[in-house]
C-alpha cells in the first residue's frame, strides 16, 4: 500500500472532484426543468401529450445509465446528417454527451417523483385555502409547495444520490470525473487498490454532505407532532 | 437491421449473461441481506455495528468504483496477501533447515474472473439494500406469533424458517422487486470489467458495422423487455402473497 501517490496526484482527484460536482448539479437542475412540465403532463388527458411522455420516462427509467450514454456518445455518430451539421460540435463532447444523459435519465426519475407527489396531493387543503380567500399565487406558495416538498425531498434525496453514483459512467467515456481520475492515476503508477480506494472515499463524502445537507433541509418542513 | 440479424446469437449468448449474473447476484443479494438484517436487530453490539457499518459504507460508494476496486484492487491485494504468507512459512522452515527451498504453499497467482468479481461486487452491493428492506419487513412480523412458536418450544432456528420468513416475505416483496429492477441495470456495468454481456458484446459490433446506435438501442429495447417481464411477474406474485390477507 503506497498512498503517497495519492498525495503527489491529488490535482487529478481535485479536478475530478469538481467535474463530477458540476456535472451531477447540472444535470439535477436541467432534468428537473424537464421533470416537473412532463411529470404535470404525464396525467394529461390527451393521449398525444400523455403517451409520448410516458414512452420518454418508460424508456429512460427502464434501461441502464451505460447503455444511455453510450447511445448517445458513441451512437449519434452513426447519422451522417448529424455529423454534418452544427450540432456535431457538441455531440462529439463527451461532457456534453454525459450531460445530455444525466440530464434525461433524470429528468425521467424526478418526473415519477412529481407525477406521485400531485396524485397524493390532499385536495382538502387547497379547498381550505380557497375558503380563507388565499389567492392561487399564495397557495403555491404556502400550501402547495410545502406539503409536496415535504412528501418528496426524501425520494428527491434518494435520486440525487442516484445521480452521483450513477454519475461515475463518465469516466468510461474519458471525462476527468472521479472514477475518470482515478483510471488516469491508475493507468500512471498501476496501483489500483490507491486509486480507487481514494476515489470511493471521495464519493463517500460527497454522498453523506448530500444526504446530511437534505437532512437539514427537510426538517424544516416537519410537521409539528 | 441486417446487421442486427448477422449479430443475433451473439447478441443472445450476451444477453443469456447478463440474466446469468443478474440471477446470482440477486441470490448472493438475498442471502447477505438476510444475515445483515439478523445482524441488524440481534442483540450483539459487534454484529449490529458490523451490519451497520456495511450498509451505510455501501450506500456511500458508486457500484461501479466498488466493482473496479473489487476487481483490479482485489486482485493485487489477494496477491500480495498469498505472496507475504508464502514468505513468512518459507522464511519459519528456513529457520529449521538452511537448505529449504522456497516452495509456493499458497498458489503464487490468483486470477479473479470478471464473471465472479462482477457477481460478488453486484451481490454485496444489493445484499446492503436488501438488509434494509428485510430488517423493516422482519420487525412488521406481529410478536405474538413468534411468543407463540417460542411457548410450542420451537428453536431459533426453526422459529425463523417456519414462522418468521413466510410471513415476512409479503411485506418484503415489493422492497425486493424494486431492488431487482436497480440490479438488473446495473448488471450493464460488467461489461466495462471486461465481461462479455449484451453491452460488451454490442459495443464490439458496434465498432465493425460502423452502426453503434442500432446496437445499443437494441442493447436498450432488451433492458426494457427484461424489466416490463419483471414488473409483470413481480405484480403476479405480489397479488399471489396477499391473498390471505385481503
Amino acid at each position: 500500500m503506497d498512498f503517497s501517490i495519492i498525495i503527489t496526484e491529488y490535482q487529478f482527484y481535485l479536478t475530478g472532484l469538481w467535474t463530477t460536482t458540476w456535472l451531477v448539479a447540472l444535470s439535477l437542475f436541467l432534468g428537473l426543468c424537464i421533470a416537473i412540465p412532463a411529470g404535470i403532463l404525464r396525467s394529461s388527458d390527451h393521449k398525444i401529450i400523455r403517451l409520448p411522455i410516458w414512452a420518454f420516462m418508460y424508456f429512460f427509467r427502464g434501461s441502464p445509465l451505460l447503455v444511455q450514454l453510450f447511445l448517445i456518445y458513441y451512437g449519434t455518430a452513426q447519422f451522417e446528417w448529424l455529423r454534418e451539421s452544427w450540432l456535431w460540435e457538441y455531440f462529439q463532447e463527451a461532457w456534453f454527451c454525459a450531460l445530455l444523459a444525466f440530464t434525461l435519465n433524470t429528468g425521467a426519475y424526478t418526473a415519477e417523483i412529481v407525477r406521485g407527489v400531485i396524485a397524493a396531493m390532499p385536495k382538502g387543503e387547497l379547498e381550505a385555502a380557497k375558503a380563507y380567500g388565499m389567492s392561487k399565487w399564495k397557495t403555491l406558495r404556502r400550501i402547495t409547495l410545502p406539503n409536496s416538498l415535504r412528501r418528496a425531498l426524501p425520494v428527491y434525496s434518494n435520486e440525487v444520490i442516484f445521480m452521483i453514483h450513477g454519475s461515475a459512467v463518465a469516466g468510461i467515456v474519458t471525462i476527468v470525473d472521479i472514477t475518470g481520475a482515478a483510471r488516469v492515476v491508475n493507468a500512471r503508477y498501476y496501483a489500483p487498490f490507491e486509486a480507487y480506494f481514494s476515489a470511493a472515499i471521495l464519493y463517500m463524502c460527497l454522498t453523506f454532505s448530500v444526504i446530511y445537507l437534505f437532512k437539514r433541509w427537510e426538517r424544516r418542513y416537519q410537521v409539528e407532532q | 437491421m441486417q446487421e442486427l440479424l448477422n449479430y443475433q446469437n451473439l447478441l443472445l449468448q450476451g444477453a443469456w449473461l447478463t440474466v446469468q449474473v443478474a440471477l446470482l447476484s440477486l441470490l448472493l443479494a438475498i442471502t447477505l441481506g438476510l444475515l445483515g438484517a439478523l445482524a441488524k436487530i440481534s442483540h450483539s453490539p459487534v454484529l449490529r455495528f458490523i451490519a451497520t457499518s456495511y450498509t451505510t459504507i455501501i450506500r456511500g460508494i458508486p457500484d461501479l468504483i466498488l466493482m473496479l476496486l473489487i476487481f483490479f484492487g482485489g486482485q493485487i491485494l489477494i496477491n500480495k496477501l498469498c505472496y507475504s504468507l508464502n514468505e513468512t512459512i518459507n522464511e519459519y522452515f528456513t529457520g529449521y533447515d538452511a537448505n529449504h527451498e522456497w516452495y509456493a504453499y499458497l498458489p503464487d497467482y490468483i486470477d479473479i474472473s470478471p464473471y465472479v468479481a462482477g457477481i460478488m461486487t453486484i451481490g454485496f452491493i444489493f445484499g446492503a439494500y436488501m438488509a434494509e428492506t428485510f430488517r423493516g419487513a422482519i420487525l412488521s412480523v406481529e410478536k405474538g406469533q413468534i411468543e407463540a412458536a417460542t411457548a410450542y418450544g420451537m428453536s431459533k432456528s426453526k422459529i425463523f424458517f417456519r414462522v418468521t420468513f413466510p410471513q415476512m416475505m409479503r411485506h418484503a416483496l415489493p422492497g425486493i422487486g424494486n431492488n431487482w429492477l436497480v440490479l438488473l441495470k446495473t448488471t450493464a456495468l460488467v461489461s466495462i470489467i471486461g465481461l462479455q454481456d449484451i453491452v460488451k458484446i454490442a459495443g464490439d459490433a458496434s465498432g465493425s458495422t460502423q452502426q453503434p446506435f442500432t446496437f445499443y438501442l437494441a442493447v436498450a429495447f432488451v433492458f426494457l423487455f427484461f424489466t416490463a417481464i419483471s414488473s409483470a411477474f413481480l405484480k403476479r406474485l405480489e397479488t399471489k402473497y396477499s391473498i390471505s390477507t385481503r
